[in-house]
């Protein structure tokens, strides 16, 4: 597939950047390459991308993907507002944030929250592994109760569900997978790409080098084991022939504003619509008492209307506001005779 | 002293109380009819009850600086109607207001106390209980203008002019001035004031009265900026409220959209990071706070810095350390400005000193920002940010904003090859490229870890001491560009005054009463940090320079000593951080008492 350009004329090579410095084998480097997947099937003008992170291993990955994007690798946990700024700057930019379990549910909290709130049409992808990887394995505020750390401390609080807050806070996509899913990841960013507000994902990724012992809730076999799938998920690019026969019924297609559709087969007994938001709440509570990781599409709001509508930005970006802006010399004699 | 349009007035009321507008049409009026005048607000941190003071120089030469004593009090508070007794020098007036019933046994025997029914003179100009309250606070300014000879046409223009359309507003405030004005001419009219108002038509034509961050506002609606964030904190607030609302009406495109955004943040740690998102994607982009979100900045403000990304804070000084007096002002944070942040930090910090400044520097701190490719602090505080001063009206701005060095994708076709961090021009300021240049080598990877010319990751020490040795240079660069120090120099004389910001307004009337007892000194006021070659030279042609700044630790002086460390033996500190604004004659006392065991 490599050797074969998209829509914009690319190889899926002109989607890759800089050699990881990861450990081998950290689930990170796994979704790097779902990323580079997924806007290269969605044929993304790279140009028209600026990455963005915190700090942590997740958020250095950026650098690992997009080499032809602006990136940029922020302070911690302040992913959620530099990314609100560049969609103020330039609202015709498609964001896609990397950041980790630390840099989101501990110092970057309040600033995710309050991201969702406004609705920053971004890509926002929380490598999820349970503890701080680039400071040597600490708990993450997102690890399991009764999860045992390499060091052999248990941690005793409660982990933050990410996916319940954020449809807490009202973020219009929300979904979870796991870095080693390539089948479900790969579509859940299609959809991803072509959603106008922020479109969360929380991808547990295990921590080879600090969680991946007997013990934690966050090891690949852990993970694995107690992985269970929502829905199939599938995505049929624009123009695309679907290949797969679905049977009568089990399957749902949404199709999106560029032609391109989304296909949902059913899997679990429950019933679980994606267009409705209480039901996700109630999926997620079932999954976290029976101590699943429940993956998969869990909210999207099609609708959705992202900041930069809401505050009704010109068509040009304001980067490129210059002194055409400056308001006359009568506006200045206007506002000054009010001080006279 | 002359007694004529010389004289300050202190109101006391409780905040809250709607003395505001009743404030402003005085001062207003007095300012309409060409007298200089200055108004100062020196109010609680609170919305309702606590007392609050409201101050009116009008003096002939221009001096409008605090006073520490008033020639007239306007006691309306009861809550503090004795203590604001003590508000008037010896032999000065105090009108009490009936209403605050303070026994005679208190009045100052050393000063004239009219005591004046206030509730009693408006209760036939409005039935409404809540209206009365309001209005005696323009019944003050009814007796006020009949004592002091402001003509009812003076008054009248201006309610007309601040209440604009409201008829029924401006008929009711008319109602009880003219109920007050009608009060004094029966019973106060043997009231001989020692000190007069006469009329100077046309003497503030060309001028307006304004607070600087309402000027500061108008400067970044002229200045071109396109984003700001922000977290609500006194005396700040006023700089993103004032630009909301002239942006609404002056900045909206042919089609009716909005050509700038403004996002209210959770805190000032995400509103400093949209501004730097929005400024490395290429948007003018700024943030207004106050000392305790100045500190919350800190870590953005080296990212900034050492990633080298254009931002703009707005810091109106208020009195730290932490939440300190939220309404009073100081000058403390040039220190917390000009390093901060971890690590060699500096940056490049500008000292508005007048309204005039405020306005200038809403564009220039953007074009510095672009040009250098960094943070730039803009050292407001409260007495500018809040108090009304007179100005010059404001010069339409001509100049294009400068967008500093920022290469397109047809550039980059020529150059050949992009480099972040490569200082090509030898002024330490590099090049850059914004997201959404379509250009294989437009990408490039911003971050705040180490770097090397390319931008990618480094650790090497001499491509570390390269870089920042480098931003050093970018300093120097800043050295040259930041506005320059005013001066005032004749060359005979050997002492110098330095003062920058809102010590400007005391300290020229300080020269004034110095040169008055034969002490003749010259004057420079920094504008901006880095301390250019122009400051240094005048330390160098001076015997003692007397540096006034108003914190405790001195911060100007001792970045002089670390910087200019070869003159700091003949600087001499004038300190004062009470909270209250610089008084001129404290820096006379200073200065005098120096200068007498000097010489
Ligand atoms: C203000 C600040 N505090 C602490 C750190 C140290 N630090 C670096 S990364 C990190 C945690 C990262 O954890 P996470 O976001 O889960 O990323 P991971 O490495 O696990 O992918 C911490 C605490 C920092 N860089 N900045
Ligand atoms: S420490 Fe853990 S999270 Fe970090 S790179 Fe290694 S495996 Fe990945
Ligand atoms: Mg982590």
């Amino acid at each position: 597939m490599s050797g074969e350009t998209n829509r914009v004329g690319l190889n899926k090579t002109d989607y890759v950047g800089a050699k990881s410095t990861l450990c081998v084998g950290c689930g990170h480097d796994s979704i790097t390459s779902h990323i580079i997947t997924a806007f290269y099937q969605s044929s993304v003008d790279p140009y028209k991308v600026s990455k963005l992170s915190g700090i942590g291993c997740s958020s250095k990955t950026p650098a690992y993907f997009l080499g032809r994007s602006h990136g940029f690798n922020s302070i911690h946990g302040r992913m959620a507002p530099v990314a609100t700024g560049v969609h103020l700057a330039n609202s015709s930019q498609q964001l896609i944030g990397v950041s980790g379990d630390g840099d989101t549910a501990s110092i970057g909290l309040g600033s995710f929250a309050h991201m969702l709130r406004r609705n920053i049409p971004m890509i926002y992808i929380v490598e999820n592994n349970g503890v701080y990887g680039l400071t040597k394995g600490q708990f993450s505020a997102t690890a399991e109760s009764g999860s045992k750390a390499k060091s052999g401390l248990i941690n005793s609080f409660q982990g933050i569900d990410l996916c319940t807050l954020a449809l807490e806070m009202g973020c219009t996509f929300v979904a979870r997978s796991f870095s080693g899913d390539a089948k479900q990841m790969v579509p859940l960013l299609n959809l991803a790409i072509r959603h106008r507000g922020t479109a969360f994902i929380d991808v547990i990724s295990p921590c080879v080098t600090f969680a991946n012992h007997e013990g934690s809730t966050r090891s690949f076999d852990a993970v694995k084991s107690h992985n269970v799938h929502l829905q199939e998920l599938g995505f049929v690019q624009p123009q695309q022939e679907i290949k797969v026969q679905y049977e009568e019924g089990t399957t749902q297609q949404v199709e999106l504003h560029d032609g391109s559709r989304l296909i949902l087969r059913k899997l679990l007994s429950a019933e679980h619509d994606i267009a409705n938001r209480d039901l996700a709440f109630a999926r997620l509570n079932e999954a976290r008492n029976k101590g699943e990781f429940l993956t998969g599409l869990f909210y999207w709001d099609k609708d959705s209307r992202p900041l930069g509508e809401q505050l009704a930005l010109p068509a040009r970006p304001l980067s490129a506001v210059g002194e055409e802006s400056r308001p006359s010399r009568e506006a200045l004699g206007k506002i000054l005779s009010r001080f006279e | 002293m002359s007694s004529v349009n010389n004289f300050v007035i202190t109101v006391a009321t409780a905040n809250g109380s709607g003395s505001q507008s009743s404030n402003n049409v005085l001062v207003r009026t007095l300012f309409r009819m060409g007298l200089p005048v200055g108004g100062k607000n020196l109010f609680p941190s609170n919305i309702q009850g606590l007392p609050t003071w409201f101050t009116i120089r009008v003096n002939e030469k221009g001096f409008t600086a605090r006073k520490r004593l008033a020639d007239m009090v306007v006691a309306m508070n009861p809550a503090t109607a004795s203590e604001d007794m003590k508000l008037v020098h010896p032999g000065g007036y105090v009108l009490l207001s009936a209403d605050a019933k303070l026994p005679e046994s208190q009045w100052r025997p050393d000063v004239h106390v009219i005591s004046i029914p206030f509730k009693k003179i408006v209760d036939n100009v409005t039935d409404s209980v809540k209206l009365k309250k309001l209005l005696v606070n323009m019944a003050y300014v009814g007796v006020l203008a009949e004592l002091l000879g402001i003509p009812e046409s003076a008054l009248d223009a201006t309610i007309e002019h601040q209440f604009g359309d409201k008829s029924s507003v401006i008929e009711t405030n008319k109602k009880a001035i003219a109920a007050g004005r009608a009060y004094a001419a029966e019973h106060l009219k043997d009231v001989d004031l020692p000190w007069e108002v006469a009329e100077r038509a046309g003497q503030n034509d060309g001028k307006i009265l304004i607070d600087g961050n309402t000027a500061s506002a108008m400067g970044m609606v002229f200045g071109g900026c396109t984003v700001v964030a922000w977290y609500p904190i006194t005396p700040s607030s006023s700089v993103v409220e004032s630009f909301i609302d002239m942006a609404s009406e002056y900045r909206i495109d042919a089609d009716g959209k909005k050509n700038f955004a403004v996002v209210q943040a959770e805190d000032e740690l995400a509103s400093i990071a949209m501004v730097l998102g929005a400024g490395w994607a290429g948007a003018r982009a700024m943030t207004a706070t106050s000392g305790p979100g100045l500190s919350l900045m800190a870590e953005a403000a080296g990212l900034s810095y050492y990633a080298e990304i254009p931002a703009v804070i707005w810091d109106v000084q208020r009195v730290g350390p932490s939440t300190g007096l939220p309404t009073r002002t100081m000058q403390g944070d040039l220190h917390a400005a000009y390093y901060l942040s971890h690590g060699d930090t500096k940056h490049v910090v500008l000292l508005p000193g007048t309204p005039e400044e405020c306005f200038e520097y809403g564009q220039v701190a953007f074009d510095l920002a672009e040009r250098l490719q960094t943070l730039v602090i803009v050292l407001s505080d409260l007495d500018i940010g809040m108090n009304l001063h007179g100005a010059t009206k404001f010069a339409y701005p001509e100049k294009p904003f400068a967008r500093g060095k920022v290469l397109s994708a047809e550039q980059l076709a020529a150059a050949g090859r992009f480099q972040r961090y490569k200082d090509v021009d030898g002024d330490g300021v590099p090049y850059r490229t914004l997201p959404g240049t379509a250009h294989p080598t437009a990408a490039y990877f911003t971050r705040g870890t180490g770097h090397d010319e390319a931008g990618l990751y480094s650790e090497n020490p001499e491509t570390y001491k390269a870089n920042v040795d480098r931003l050093s240079r970018k300093l120097d660069t800043a050295r040259l560009l930041v506005p320059r120090p005013v001066a005032d120099v004749q060359p005979d004389n050997k002492v110098g005054i330095v003062t920058f910001g809102s010590s400007h307004e005391a300290t020229s009337e300080a020269r004034f009463l110095l040169q008055r007892n034969s002490i003749c000194t010259n004057y420079m006021r920094l504008r901006a940090l880095p301390l250019t070659l122009e400051f240094e030279e005048f330390l160098a042609s001076h015997d003692r320079i007397y540096i006034v700044e108003q914190n405790r630790d001195a911060q100007l002086m001792s970045i002089v000593r670390s910087e200019m460390p070869q003159y700091s033996s003949k600087c001499v500190s004038v300190l004062h951080y009470d909270g209250m604004p610089l008084d001129p004659d404290f820096v006379y006392e200073q200065i005098h008492a120096a200068e007498m065991v000097s010489t």
